[in-house]
């Protein structure tokens, strides 16, 4: 087997006498969608957080492309190409999908009107819609607020701009939670998008049938420990519940 | 490049709602002061439309409209600043008292002192300090203590003018430069008066930072969700903090304009310079809840009280009544403004 893009190995992270996690295990490959998931209180929330830099691990080691790493924020992951979809999508909603897009990235003008602090709007809104084309995903004005969009097309943005910024792994944590059918097919189709990219996405997530509908593999916690590895092909509502519910650390390699 | 004109079309077609709702946010109350100018123009047309009474409607906005400019990035970046008025008497207090010590000796006229461009622009930078340091004050406790910012610059509001009373023992100072008085008060560059000049030039500065500047783009970003500002990675503090030292700045700017204008300090003049600020900038379009905003509408809010009480004064209406044609339109201008956020929502 190829060496994972993001990896981690024995992670421990308590809270007080609590332990979030108990030695957890992970990983994740390029170009593949990897489900994460867990029964409330599993440990994916602290996981995440430790793999994306907005947590520290207090045992246990993080592998990027087989290489220790230790994310001193999530700035700083994001600048090693790991992002977080986060599930109220920190967008700015009086801004235009192409601003929100390049927040606190913005391309300047060229010369001395640049170095003045002067934007490129022009050039921010041709690459945006040439983002968003590339995963097609269809806004119905690329200059009206992000508030005027739908639930839908929202999460499309903080998708697109994740995916705009991270070239390695995308954490998306409950990316359909609040939305209807048809949305959630569009989100569905955009995940894939962007793992044709050649982007590894988790996705957390407590939806059966979704995580069976779009995961390449995926992977249970329990009690802050990983207890089964399943591929798309394998898995069923009932052995997923079943790992989640009863599953023990002595997992089977998949 | 297909995917640009996909989306430049697909711009073009608007919903009916959409589009009235635009008119209504973005040109209405521009309409409306074009509407008073004609209705005036048209009962009145030797009085008030005659080139001093413009002039003087000009002069007469200059003061409020630099301030409003601040108060117009505040706003955007869902703050207050209610110290505008009093920052703005601070400041007039220490450059009036510094330029005193600087020129010493009595002018020509009564009631100003005999200095120069020099001692001018000594107290212009001491004016522009004293405003900085209060819009410090506010950012940094704003934006670092987390304290709410209608109480932080209510605070300093009360401070601001304390300070200005213990330095003065509450007594205006009336000698200032005759130059600060005849050629900026007073005086006019091609036919128009310098307070006025200043006044747009700091308009159109302001506009041209806040709408095509990446600072701009910041201020509406953090107004508009300070987390999801601070998780792109814009440092909200630091942005935080310079918005409330510019709008300081511009009081300081606008301290100097009313030494300049009345030829003394004005102590007792400015407690109500921010109820007029902020109403000039909803007026103008900019939401109080932050995020939404331009400085052209700002121009047209601080102009809509000035005209109505022209006008009501040329037409021998009681005064009185401008303050309450003005409550009643600032009313209905936020009224609209919550009308077109819950239509934009519920499309």
């Amino acid at each position: 087997m190829t060496t994972p893009l993001l990896e981690a190995r024995a992670i421990t992270r308590r809270f007080g006498h609590v332990r979030a996690l108990d030695g957890a295990d992970f990983a994740v490959h390029s170009g593949e969608i990897c489900a994460l998931i867990g029964d409330n209180g599993a440990g994916k929330s602290t996981l995440v957080k430790i793999l994306s830099g907005a947590d520290r691990p207090d045992d246990g080691r993080i592998l990027l492309a087989g290489e220790p790493v230790a994310f001193n924020s999530p700035n700083d992951a994001q600048a090693r190409g790991v992002a977080t979809v986060y599930q109220d999508l920190a967008l700015a909603a009086d801004l235009p999908p192409f601003e929100n897009l390049f927040l606190g990235r913005e391309v300047m003008l060229p010369g001395v009107l640049g170095r003045l602090g002067f934007v490129n709007r022009a050039a921010m809104r041709r690459q945006a819609a040439e983002q968003f084309e590339r995963l097609g995903v269809r806004l119905r004005s690329a200059r009206t607020p992000v508030s005027s969009l739908s639930g839908g097309q929202r999460q499309s943005v903080a998708i697109a701009r994740a995916a705009m910024w991270a070239d390695r792994v995308i954490f998306m944590d409950e990316p359909t939670a609040a939305l209807g059918v048809v949305q959630t097919g569009r989100v569905l189709d955009l995940i894939r998008q962007v793992r044709d990219q050649g982007i590894a996405v988790v996705l957390i997530s407590h939806n059966m049938p979704q995580v069976l509908a779009v995961a390449d593999r995926i992977e249970v916690l329990r009690l802050g420990r990983r207890v089964a590895r399943f591929t798309a092909q394998e898995a069923n509502v009932d052995r997923l519940v079943a790992a989640m519910t009863s599953g023990s650390a002595e997992e089977r390699a998949a | 490049m297909s995917a640009t004109l996909a989306h430049e079309t697909e711009d073009e077609r608007l919903s009916p709602l959409e589009r009235w709702t635009r008119l209504l946010g973005g040109g209405w109350i521009f309409a409306l002061l074009i509407a008073l100018i004609a209705i005036f123009t048209t009962l009145r047309p030797e009085q008030f439309a005659s080139g001093f009474n413009l002039s003087m409607l000009a002069v007469n906005a200059a003061i409020l409209l630099v301030l409003s400019v601040g108060q117009t990035f505040v706003i955007i970046a869902a703050g207050i600043d209610l110290s505008v008025g009093t920052v703005l008497v601070f400041a007039s207090i220490t450059s009036a008292q510094v330029m005193l010590w600087l020129s010493g000796a009595a002018g020509e006229t009564y009631g100003t002192t005999r200095g120069g461009w020099g001692v001018v622009f000594i107290g212009l930078i001491v004016a522009l300090a004293s405003g900085a340091f209060w819009g410090a004050v506010n950012g940094a406790l704003v934006a670092v203590a987390g304290i709410p910012a209608l109480i932080v610059t209510l605070g300093t509001f009360g401070m601001a003018l304390g300070f200005a009373q213990i330095f003065t023992n509450g007594t205006d100072i009336r000698a200032v430069p005759e130059t600060l008085v005849d050629q900026i008060g007073s005086g006019t560059i091609g036919g128009v008066p310098v307070l006025v000049v200043i006044a747009a030039a700091v308009a159109i500065v302001g506009a041209v930072v806040l709408h095509l500047t990446r600072f701009g783009v910041h201020v509406f970003a953090v107004g508009s969700d300070k987390e999801a500002a601070r998780r792109a990675g814009i440092n909200v503090r630091r942005r935080l903090i310079a918005i409330y030292v510019l709008s300081g700045a511009l009081a300081g700017l606008a301290a100097m304009m009313a030494t300049a204008r009345f030829a003394t300090t004005t102590i007792g003049g400015h407690a109500m310079d921010n109820l007029s600020t902020i109403s000039a900038v909803v007026l103008g379009g900019t939401s109080l809840f932050g995020g939404i905003g331009s400085i052209a509408g700002t121009v047209v809010g601080v102009f809509i009280p000035i005209v109505l009480l022209n006008g009501f004064v040329i037409l021998g209406i009681p005064p009185f009544w401008q303050t309450v044609a003005t409550g009643a339109v600032l009313i209905l201008a936020v009224w609209i403004d919550q009308l077109k956020r819950s239509a934009r929502e519920r499309s």
